[in-house]
């Protein structure tokens, strides 16, 4: 009885002992060196895995971050200038330093003012939407409301909205890591300069067909008119077939070119309420306060809850 | 028009075969052998068959609406099999408390634990019944008799089916000429006047459903002709060399689960392969391991041992039998 | 026992209702949409203007590259505009907008073409042919016809096949015209047959149209260059790799063209307009299309002007039938459900197909129950069931592996599926991307 009590703890610490040896010599013998700044600057990078950067994870981009002589064109747009300033410092390179972003969505085409035309049987993904058909309503260019954006955001940064039909981008979680950008089939989420106060001015439409055609598949359509172009006085407004943009390094956010544009398909966001002219001048002073108490109890609502 | 036009991808049309119909098709096709057994056994098949079926159904209906919150399949006709099936795996006399665990067993852990239907690796009908076996192997082997029915067998089996007995008999050194005497006579088996689980007694009845199930094409030849005709070879081999010892395949065929399995558990949609070649691989498979448990094993009966034992290679053998893709291995005449 | 292809194939309801139908002349349209990229590979390239006048064949686009085709004017009228407009893909493409000239006597007068049986070209001409009367493929793929003619020195093609299988339910273009224009068909095959050097041509034809075959056992009967064989009626035979493998029992390679087997296949209605441009001039302008659908009235056979659109036959066949909710340009198995009727007529259109209320929707996708169906009709050996999981996950490495380039998008394997799952959506899915890959690493 002790006998075999004995061998048996004899035989699983000989057994113990041998696998520890073995496992000590196999692993100096394939111990593979890794630069120790790897893993510090890793600590460094938020850890979200996004991809946003262009490498498959944190780790990589953290190992092209120390073996890439110039990274200056390297950046994790999760993290933003701060964290690449901390990697600056740790590895004594230089970065770039670049204005934040935030995806803005570029389509307004609600239900009720882009109606249906058709209805859409079959797997309910934009990839394969786009690629079978040109979407439910007649406009070619805009959103598909299948949420494949929505799907690939890791942050929550997106919902769909069931009464409108389209995604919906909650800008304070919004990391700017540009998976939504990546896959949606039309292009229309932006990555955009996120600004003071996160105010900005942009077109919400990207229908290229003429003003007639753009008009009547969708109530908000830019039609190419025009008058964006001519109002704005920094020449940041560019048309090209039918469609406006406008490019954020020029624009002061103005929005002069919202209030003329006759299909309402410039958005501006996080901007205060507008003061009715002829009323506000009248009283202008003595209400100045009063506005600024609208501005607070106002803009806050709108710049937790949405943009776009 | 009133509604707008529909836009899909093509093809524009669909056969009129849906998986509901399918299922619809077995059920039609147990019909016969329930019939069998309301004959041989009474109101307790009939019992044991309502209690199956009503609790896998109801298991289905509460495991889907308050534990995954999923959308509710019972209408598809598969929790409808799993209970028909089920039943005809256990003995008339079950209690019924047995009968819900096995029910609970059968759609809860073997189906719905996978994912639902077309998920389950294990023929969930099988889970249940060898859960219960191993579980209850008194009550799962005491075969009631037909007495109320005073059928010819009345004065004969008391709590053994065919195989039981052979098995036993040969255990207690009986030759297989005297087991003959007390075993039912192959027409006896042929009709299904014997004892044994609630369906499986009765060949013509499954046979009459299983042509049924080629003929409205639900499943194809291979599982069952594989199956069967690898067990009468391998158990002719044994016959052949000591018809003492062993008995002769067409009583292994006829009695027991053999028929059952063949028609209705292995050939399962879910729980098969999907290529003919795996099909033959996966019937020779199951039709080895029944005659080696019933030959060698301390159970007088394996099909069901061998048709789960089977569908845990199905996934390897749909991974490596696939079929010939067009064009393959030929080369261009173009030089 | 008659001649078909071994493996999987579907035999759907083939509701063939206007096969006694003769072939009607449409009335020439007010005015034609005429798309540039009709074919396939790159689109052409227009060279008229705006306001610019046209005649009937003037090339109005002109091939864009070897894998193209010229596209000529179908009327003689005025170009009004270059627009974009929605085609059979759902988006919007660039076309040609001519307005017929209703002065202009050539749009209407009804030209005698009489048989001409002597070939008077010489190969290389025949081929330039082809090339420049902007002939692509009639059966639906529309792939340029002096492409696939186009055979390398050393290549050693012994036969020629003519396609005159028609398997997709309810289209009958095809079987009419065989009905119609036999004579000029077998003179159109004699031609390719000149032009290819070759000495023997197989037509294949589905045992449901009988009488096609009787008549071009009759015609051929002297003729011991050119055999008639009958087929099994099975779906999807009119696909290429199909119809050698029934024909001839030699397969194509995997990822190869017939010619790998020393095969050339060629539709029927390409045959004709071969023969047209051949032996009279006429380039590739009109097409016959099926008009049909269980409620359409008077569902027939038309010949049709390339850019009409699309509501001109319906409209002449009696108008859209109450609670119309698919139109279908092509047949149930293979063609595209279309957005609207603005859609106009290209080289494809084989028929337009205008589906009910009852058998429009899709049933909704249910749990693969793992029968595996779709594996044993699948005519290329593939397993749909697979693919389209792996498509759906994003695995497309593995789906490429799975041969997943090989489907030849037939439709079988969503026609089959008892749970009515999207086999083909995803799978087409899966190729794009596949293809994209594959292209982005070359």
């Amino acid at each position: 009885m002790t006998d075999s009590v004995l061998y048996s703890v004899l035989l699983l610490v000989s057994l113990g002992v041998i696998a520890a040896v073995v496992l000590y010599f196999v692993s100096k013998k394939f111990y593979v060196y890794e630069n120790p700044l790897i893993g510090e600057v890793d600590e460094l990078l938020p850890g979200a895995n996004c991809a946003g950067c262009g490498s498959p994870g944190c780790r990589s981009f953290a190992e092209k971050l120390v073996n890439t002589e110039d990274i200056s064109n390297l950046f994790c747009p999760v993290g933003g200038n701060d964290v690449m300033k901390l990697v600056a410092a740790k590895l004594g390179k230089e970065v770039a330093e670049k204005d934040p972003t935030v995806a803005v969505l570029r389509c307004q085409g609600s239900c009720d003012v882009r109606p249906k035309t058709t209805e859409f049987q079959g797997p309910r993904t934009c990839a394969i939407s786009a690629m079978i058909y040109s979407g439910e309503t007649d406009c070619q260019y805009g959103c598909l409301g299948d949420g494949d954006c929505v799907k690939v955001c890791k942050f929550d940064a997106m919902y769909m909205d069931e009464t409108t039909g389209l995604p919906v981008i909650i800008t304070d979680k919004c990391t700017s890591c540009g998976a939504c950008v990546e896959e949606c089939p039309r292009d229309i989420i932006e990555m955009r300069p996120r600004n003071k106060k996160d105010l900005k001015v942009f077109v919400g439409c990207l229908n290229e067909d003429k003003g007639g055609i753009a008009k009547k598949s969708c109530a908000v359509a830019c039609i190419g008119c025009s008058k964006c172009l001519d109002i704005c006085p920094k020449e940041a407004v560019t048309i090209v077939n039918n469609l406006a943009y406008i490019d954020p390094a020029y624009c002061t956010l103005c929005r002069k070119c919202v209030d003329v544009c006759p299909t309402h398909s410039i958005i501006e966001t996080n901007f205060p309420p507008k003061k009715v002219k002829k009323v506000e001048e009248k009283v202008a002073v003595e209400k100045k306060e009063k506005v600024a108490v609208i501005k607070e109890t106002i803009v806050e609502p709108v710049n937790e809850k949405t943009d776009a | 028009m009133s509604q707008p036009i529909i836009i899909s991808a093509s093809p524009h049309v669909h056969s009129e075969r849906t998986s509901k119909k399918i299922m619809y098709d077995v059920v039609i096709a147990l019909i016969p052998a329930f019939l069998v057994s309301l004959y041989v056994f009474g109101i307790n098949a009939f019992i044991v068959t309502a209690v199956a079926v009503i609790s896998c159904l109801a298991f289905e209906y509460l495991i889907q609406k308050y534990l995954l919150k999923t959308e509710i399949t019972i209408g598809d006709g598969s929790a409808l099999i799993t209970g028909i099936l089920l039943a005809f795996n256990l003995p008339s006399g079950l209690p019924i408390w047995m009968i819900i665990v096995g029910s609970l067993v059968a759609i809860g852990i073997a189906k719905l634990s996978f994912g639902g239907l077309g998920f389950n690796i294990f023929n969930p009908a099988l889970v249940g019944r060898v859960f219960l076996l191993v579980s209850f192997p008194v009550q799962m082997t005491m075969w009631p008799t037909a007495v109320e029915n005073n059928l010819s067998m009345a004065d004969g089996v008391t709590g053994a089916t065919t195989l039981g007995m052979i098995k036993e008999g040969l255990m207690f050194g009986e030759t297989m000429t005297e087991i003959a005497t007390k075993i039912p006579s192959t027409i006896d088996l042929f009709l299904g006047i014997t004892g044994g689980s609630i369906g499986e007694m009765s060949a013509i009845a499954l046979l009459i459903g299983g042509i049924y199930l080629l003929v409205r094409k639900v499943i194809s030849w291979h599982i069952p002709v594989t199956m069967l005709v690898t067990m009468a070879v391998i158990t002719g081999i044994f016959w052949v060399i000591n018809p003492e010892q062993y008995a002769n395949p067409l009583i292994h065929i006829l009695s027991g689960g053999a028929l059952l399995g063949a028609f209705f558990m292995a050939t399962d949609l879910v729980t098969s392969p999907m290529t003919k070649k795996g099909m033959v691989i996966f019937a020779v498979g199951i039709g080895v391991i029944t005659v080696v448990i019933r030959l060698f094993g301390a159970y007088p009966e394996g099909v069901s041992f061998a048709i789960l034992i089977m569908n845990a290679f199905v996934p390897l053998i749909n991974t490596y039998f696939k079929p010939r893709r067009f064009g393959a291995n030929i080369k261009s005449k173009i030089v | 026992m008659l001649k078909t292809f071994p493996k999987g194939g579907i035999h759907p309801p083939e509701n063939k209702l206007t096969s006694s139908k003769n072939i009607k002349r449409l009335a020439v349209p007010k005015m034609v949409n005429v798309p540039i990229a009709q074919h396939i590979g790159i689109p052409a390239e227009i060279i008229v203007e705006v306001k610019e006048k046209v005649k009937i064949g003037q090339v109005i686009a002109k091939s864009g590259g070897f894998v193209s085709s010229n596209i000529h004017s179908p009327v003689a009228g005025t170009v009004t505009k270059l627009d974009k407009i929605i085609d059979t893909s759902a988006y919007k493409k660039q076309c040609i907008v001519i307005r017929t000239d209703v002065k202009d006597e050539s749009n209407f007068e009804e030209k005698e073409y009489p048989l001409k049986q002597e070939i008077e070209l010489s190969s290389k001409e025949i081929l330039q042919r082809i090339n420049e009367f902007g002939i692509v493929g009639l059966g639906g793929a529309t792939f340029p016809s002096h492409v696939k003619l186009n055979v390398k020195e050393g290549v050693k093609i012994d036969c020629l096949l003519i396609n005159g299988v028609e398997c997709e339910p309810y289209l009958t273009a095809d079987h009419r015209l065989m009905l119609e224009k036999s004579e000029e068909i077998i003179v159109g095959i004699e031609i390719l047959m000149k032009a290819l050097n070759i000495n023997k041509a197989i037509i294949g034809i589905e045992n449901n149209k009988k009488d096609a075959i009787d008549l071009f056992k009759k015609a051929t009967k002297n003729n011991s260059k050119i055999q008639v064989a009958a087929l099994q009626v099975k779906y999807p035979q009119g696909g290429e790799k199909q119809l050698v493998k029934a024909l001839l029992k030699r397969e194509v390679p995997k990822n190869g063209l017939p010619l790998d087997v020393g095969v050339i296949v060629h539709n029927v209605g390409t045959i004709f307009a071969i023969y047209e441009a051949v032996q009279y001039d006429k380039p590739l302008i009109e097409r016959v299309v099926t008009v049909t659908g269980k409620k359409i009235e008077n569902a027939s056979n038309f010949w049709v002007k390339i850019g009409t659109p699309i509501s001109d036959l319906i409209a002449e066949v009696g108008g859209m039938p109450e609670g119309t909710r698919k139109i279908v340009n092509g047949g149930p198995m293979m063609g595209k459900a279309i957005k609207n009727t603005d859609v106009p007529v290209t080289k494809g259109t084989s028929g337009i197909l205008v589906i009910a209320e009852d058998e429009a929707s899709r049933g909704e996708p249910k749990n693969c129950i793992r029968c595996g169906e779709c594996v044993y009709v699948c005519p290329m050996g593939l397993e749909p069931h697979l693919l389209m999981n792996l498509s759906e996950k994003g695995l497309f490495e593995r789906a490429s592996n799975e041969d997943i380039m090989t489907c030849i998008e037939c439709g079988s394997c969503s026609y089959v599926c008892p749970s009515d799952r999207p086999l083909l959506d995803y799978i087409r899915f899966g190729k794009n991307i596949v293809k994209k890959l594959q292209t982005s690493k070359n």
